[in-house]
């Protein structure tokens, strides 16, 4: 048997392995593959807590959280498309217009 | 040890060695292949946690239709290895940042969490059927409500990637 720990701190290595690519790539495609990752591991850890007590509830919920993934990756890579059309690049540095 | 432990460690450190894959390549299709694998081995996760349902989704819906979304538009932008590639001086303060939140996570779950006990084995009264059915069941009755608006959140999402790559028609 595993104990539910383990799995908690795997979510929690996975989700800071994501954190440290929003924080430090500049291509924006990797910044939003890594958001997916942190998604995935809260993900996971819904999952293990779950199986622990025994309820459908963190099922449903990470169903939910899948289809909202869904949907924010069309939009989104719909957005850097749309990005790379008008700047020719995804650096997400270079997007700086708006800034004062 | 037990054959489930060496098990879950095996996976874990497939899973963890292929999300750190995903961060360090400097090709973002080589990015898109790791973060895959690294889904497929949640899936294995899932399995291993008796959901079924839950790993069959994360297959066809993350590691199918996503990650080919993500490799469409990266080909599509000629963006394997367009700027931004990993970058150790700049990456040193937010690492460190990382690693003390890891570190502290870790701690925590380690030493205050009080034992909750251990997941549930997979036996064979939680075969894939009654999971599937017991889902669908709280699925259509309990949850009827946030289902049906997912079904709105997909709609705007796919009139809004539609609005937003369209070519603007000029009006005279």
């Amino acid at each position: 048997m595993v104990p539910v720990n383990y799995y908690i701190v795997l979510s929690a290595i996975l989700f800071t392995i994501g954190a440290v690519g929003v924080l430090t790539r500049r291509n924006a495609l990797i910044i939003f593959m890594s958001v997916e990752l942190m998604l995935n591991s809260a993900n996971l850890a819904f999952v293990a807590f779950s199986s622990v007590i025994k309820s459908f509830t963190g099922q449903i919920f990470v169903f939910f959280v899948i289809a909202v993934a869904a949907a924010e990756v069309a939009v989104g890579l719909a957005l850097i498309v749309e990005i790379f059309k008008s700047k020719r690049s995804i650096d997400v540095d270079q997007m700086s217009s708006l800034k004062g | 040890m037990s054959l489930d432990l060496i098990f879950f460690l095996l996976l874990s450190l497939i899973s963890i060695s292929t999300a750190l894959g995903m961060l360090l390549s400097r090709n973002a299709v080589h990015s898109a292949l790791f973060l895959v694998l690294n889904f497929v081995t949640v899936a294995v996760f899932y399995l291993l946690l008796g959901a079924p349902f839950i790993a069959m989704a994360q297959i066809t819906v993350y590691a199918g239709a996503i990650m080919v979304l993500f490799l469409f538009v990266i080909m599509l932008l000629g963006a394997e290895s367009i700027a931004g590639e990993f970058n150790w001086r700049k990456a040193a303060f937010p690492g460190l940042l990382a690693a003390m939140l890891a570190v502290e996570a870790t701690a925590i779950f380690l030493t205050r969490a009080r034992p909750v006990g251990d997941v549930a084995q997979p036996d064979a009264s939680v075969n894939t059927m009654t999971n599937l059915r017991a889902l669908g069941e709280a699925l259509f009755t309990q949850y009827l409500l946030p289902f049906e608006v997912t079904s709105i959140l997909l709609l705007v999402a796919m009139i809004g990637a539609i609005v937003l790559v369209r070519k603007e028609k000029r009006v005279p």
